[in-house]
C-alpha cells in the first residue's frame, strides 16, 4: 500500500513523514522547505506501507511544477492523508475538497492543533468528519501527539460521494464548512502579531533585519572562534600532535609514507595548516577549522528557519532582488548557500522560472562562499588583519550585485513576481533545532571529510609524480601576469575543484603577500564550483546552462582577480 | 462612499472587499488557490518602500505579492474607511 502525504506548503507534512518513518528530514517554518518528494516505509499492524512526502501545493489545477508533480503522484497512491493546518482551515479546505473529488480513499490530519487551541480557534472535529465524510484526526506532529491515532485510522480511509463542482460552488461550500465547524474566541492583538507586522514594516522591518543579521553574524563568529580557541585547537595541539609526532618518528622523516600521512615537517614540527599530510592537515582543516563554523552557522540558521523569519526577510529584500533578476524569495536559497552551496542550489527549486534558477545558481556559486570557505577566510586571511577580510567580502558582494545586474540584462525570459504565504512566528523547539543541526553536521562529516582527505592525498601523489609543474607552467601567464600570484598557486586553484577549504589552506605555505592572499581567496571563491556543487548544478540546470554558468564564473573570476591585482595600492 | 482602488493605492491598515483581478488565467488561478478572489475581504498589512511587495491579510493569513501583481488587484474600500476594520 502506498500512502501519500498531501497538503498546502508549510503545514508540517515532512514532520509527520519523519514521525512515521523515523527518517530524519530537514523541516523548517517556511513554505517550500521540501522541494523533492521523499519516500519511506512504516508499519500498520505489521503490514509494511510505503509513504510519500509530496511537496506542498495549494491546488490540483497544476499551474506550476510542484503542483504537476503532486497531481502525477496522486495517481500512483492508494491512500491520501490530507494534512491541514488547524489554524488556517479556510486555506486548507480548497485542496481537501479537490482531493475528495479525485475519489481516492482519504483521511485528514488536522495538524498544528495545539496552536489553534492556543489562539482560541475551536474546531468541531466530529462535525468536520461528518461533513467531509472521511476520518479527521487532530495532530501535533512536532511533539508526536495524535500520530498513533492517525496511523490506526489509515485503514478506515474512505471515498465519500462528492460530486465534482465548479470553483464558485466549492468556495461557497468552504464558507459553509468554516461557519459550521469553527468558532473563534478572544482574538486580541498579541505581542507576536505586533512583532509580525513590525518585521515587514518598510522602515522598522529593515532596521530589525539589519539588527538580526548583525547579531547572527556576531554569534556565528564568536561561537565558531570560541569553539576553535577553547575546544578543538587545544585538542589537536596538546593531545593529538604528540601522538602524531611519535608516529612520524616511527615512520622516519622524509620517507614517502611520512610525506603522505604526516606531510612536511616545519622546523622539525608539524604545522596543521602547512604540513599537508592526510593525518595532519587532512583532518585539521575539516575538523579543526571548518566544523566549528559549520556548527555555529547551522545553529543560528536552524533558529531563523523555524521561527518563520526568513519569508519576512524575503519581503524586505524583494526590491533589491528584482534588480538582479530575481525576486525576494531567492533570498532563501542564497542564505542556505552560505552554509553549503549544494542545498542552496537545490532550494532554487522554489523559484518558478528557468531564468531565475539559472541566475540564482550562478550567483550562489560565484558570490556566496560556503561555511567551509568562510572559516578559512576568517582564519587565514583574518590573521593578517580584519581589513583584508573586509576587502574579500566587499569584492564578493560587488561581484554578486554587478553580475546580477549583468545577467538580468542579458538573460532573456520572464521575471515572475514574489507570491508567498508568510507563516506566523513560532517559537523554535530546541529539540527540533538540535536534531536538524545534528543531521547537517553528520552530512558534513560524511560527505565533506572524505573529499578533503581525497584532495590532500591527490595533492601529495601529484606532487610526488611531479605533475603539477606541467600544469603550473601552462597556466603561468594567467596566474602570474594577470593575477600576480606565484605559479604554485595554480595547484590550489586546481584543488579548489575538490574542496575550496583545502585550496585556501594550500595558499598558506606559498608565503604570499597580503595582496596575493586576498586575490587568491577571491579568485578561489569565484573561480569554479567545488565538485559537489558542480554535480548538483549539472543535475538541476542541465549541462548546457551549467556550461554557460561555468564560462561566466571563469571569465568573471579572472577579470575580478586582475582588477584587484591592478588596483591594489603599491 | 465606496470606491475601487488597486492594492498599491490602498492604504496600509485599510480593509476592503476584493472586486476583481486583471490578468490571465495563470495569475487568477494562483491567487484563487490562496483565497484571493472576488468577494474575499482583505486587509493591507504593509507595503515595502518603492516598488516593493504588498502584504495582504486574507482569511487570517498573510500573503506577500509582488508590486506588479498588486497593481492588478482592485479592491472596493469606503472612502473614509482607513484604520482598523
Amino acid at each position: 500500500m502506498r500512502v501519500l502525504l498531501v497538503g498546502n506548503p508549510n503545514v508540517g507534512k515532512s514532520v509527520i513523514f519523519s514521525r512515521l518513518t523515523g527518517i530524519q528530514v530537514v523541516v523548517s517554518n517556511y513554505p517550500g522547505s521540501t522541494v523533492e518528494f521523499k519516500q519511506g516505509f512504516f508499519k500498520i499492524d505489521e503490514a509494511k506501507c510505503e509513504i510519500v512526502d509530496v511537496p506542498g501545493v495549494y491546488s490540483l489545477e497544476a499551474t506550476n511544477e510542484a503542483e504537476e508533480v503532486a497531481v502525477r503522484m496522486l495517481e500512483k497512491g492508494d491512500v491520501v492523508i490530507c494534512v491541514m493546518d488547524a489554524t488556517r482551515l479556510e486555506r486548507g479546505l480548497p485542496l481537501a475538497l479537490q482531493l475528495l473529488e479525485r475519489r481516492k480513499p482519504m483521511l485528514v490530519a488536522l495538524n498544528i492543533y495545539d496552536e489553534a487551541l492556543h489562539r482560541g480557534i475551536h474546531l468541531d472535529v466530529e462535525a468536520l468528519e461528518s461533513i467531509l465524510g472521511v476520518p479527521v484526526v487532530p495532530t501535533v506532529a512536532v511533539t508526536g501527539e495524535g500520530i498513533k491515532e492517525l496511523v490506526s485510522r489509515i485503514p478506515r480511509a474512505r471515498v465519500p460521494a462528492v460530486p465534482e463542482v465548479a470553483a464558485e460552488e466549492r468556495w461557497q461550500r468552504i464558507g459553509q464548512i468554516v461557519a459550521s465547524v469553527q468558532t473563534i474566541t478572544h482574538r486580541h492583538h498579541s505581542l507576536r502579531e505586533r512583532l509580525e507586522d513590525f518585521s515587514i514594516h518598510p522602515v522598522g522591518g529593515i532596521l530589525l533585519a539589519a539588527l538580526i543579521i548583525a547579531a547572527a553574524f556576531v554569534f556565528v563568529r564568536t561561537l565558531g572562534e570560541g569553539l576553535i580557541e577553547y575546544g578543538v585547537e587545544p585538542l589537536f595541539e596538546d593531545l593529538y600532535k604528540p601522538v602524531l609526532l611519535r608516529l612520524g618518528d616511527a615512520l622516519g622523516d622524509g620517507t614517502l609514507l611520512h610525506e603522505i600521512l604526516i606531510g612536511k615537517r616545519i622546523d622539525g614540527d608539524i604545522n596543521f595548516v602547512e604540513s599537508f599530510g592526510l593525518l595532519s592537515t587532512g583532518l585539521f582543516v575539516p575538523l579543526g577549522m571548518v566544523l566549528p563554523y559549520i556548527l555555529s552557522f547551522y545553529l543560528v540558521l536552524g533558529f531563523l528557519e523555524d521561527s518563520g523569519y526568513l519569508p519576512r526577510l524575503a519581503v524586505l529584500v524583494d526590491g533589491l532582488m528584482h534588480r538582479v533578476g530575481l525576486h525576494g524569495y531567492a533570498m532563501i536559497p542564497t542564505i542556505l548557500g552560505i552554509g553549503c552551496n549544494v542545498p542552496g542550489i537545490l532550494a532554487t527549486r522554489i523559484l518558478e522560472s528557468r531564468r531565475e534558477r539559472f541566475i540564482a545558481c550562478t550567483l550562489i556559486s560565484i558570490g556566496v562562499p560556503c561555511a567551509a570557505l568562510h572559516a578559512m577566510i576568517f582564519g587565514l586571511v583574518g590573521e593578517r588583519g580584519v581589513q583584508f577580510v573586509l576587502i574579500v567580502y566587499g569584492t564578493l558582494f560587488l561581484v554578486w550585485v554587478s553580475l546580477g545586474l549583468f545577467l538580468n540584462a542579458l538573460v532573456k525570459g520572464f521575471a515572475p513576481e514574489l507570491f508567498i504565504e508568510i507563516p506566523p512566528y513560532r517559537r523554535p523547539l530546541p529539540s527540533v533545532v538540535l536534531k536538524k543541526l545534528w543531521m547537517r553536521l553528520k552530512g558534513f562529516l560524511k560527505e565533506a571529510v572524505p573529499i578533503v582527505l581525497l584532495g590532500v592525498l591527490l595533492v601529495n601523489l601529484l606532487h610526488v609524480a611531479g605533475a603539477f609543474n606541467t600544469v603550473a607552467r601552462v597556466c603561468a601567464p594567467i596566474v602570474s601576469r594577470l593575477l600576480g600570484l606565484p605559479q604554485d598557486a595554480v595547484v590550489a586553484l586546481v584543488i579548489g575543484f575538490l574542496r575550496k577549504d583545502v585550496a585556501v589552506g594550500m595558499l598558506v605555505p606559498l608565503n604570499l603577500t597580503d595582496k596575493q592572499m586576498v586575490v587568491g581567496s577571491v579568485v578561489l571563491a569565484m573561480f569554479f564550483p567545488c565538485i559537489a556543487t558542480f554535480v548538483v548544478m549539472m543535475r538541476e540546470l542541465g549541462w548546457r546552462d551549467m556550461l554557460k554558468s561555468v564560462v561566466v564564473m571563469v571569465c568573471f573570476s579572472i577579470l575580478v582577480g586582475t582588477a584587484l591585482n591592478g588596483l591594489w595600492p603599491a | 462612499m465606496v470606491e475601487s482602488v488597486d492594492l498599491v493605492q490602498m492604504q496600509t491598515g485599510q480593509s476592503g472587499v476584493l472586486a476583481f483581478v486583471e490578468g490571465g488565467k495563470g495569475v487568477t488561478c494562483k491567487l484563487d488557490a490562496l483565497g484571493i478572489r472576488p468577494g474575499s475581504s482583505v486587509t493591507k498589512i504593509s507595503h515595502a518602500l518603492g516598488r516593493g511587495p504588498v502584504v495582504l491579510r486574507v482569511n487570517g493569513t498573510d500573503v506577500a505579492l509582488g508590486f506588479g501583481m498588486a497593481k492588478k488587484i482592485r479592491v472596493c474600500v469606503s472612502r473614509n474607511g482607513g484604520g482598523k476594520p
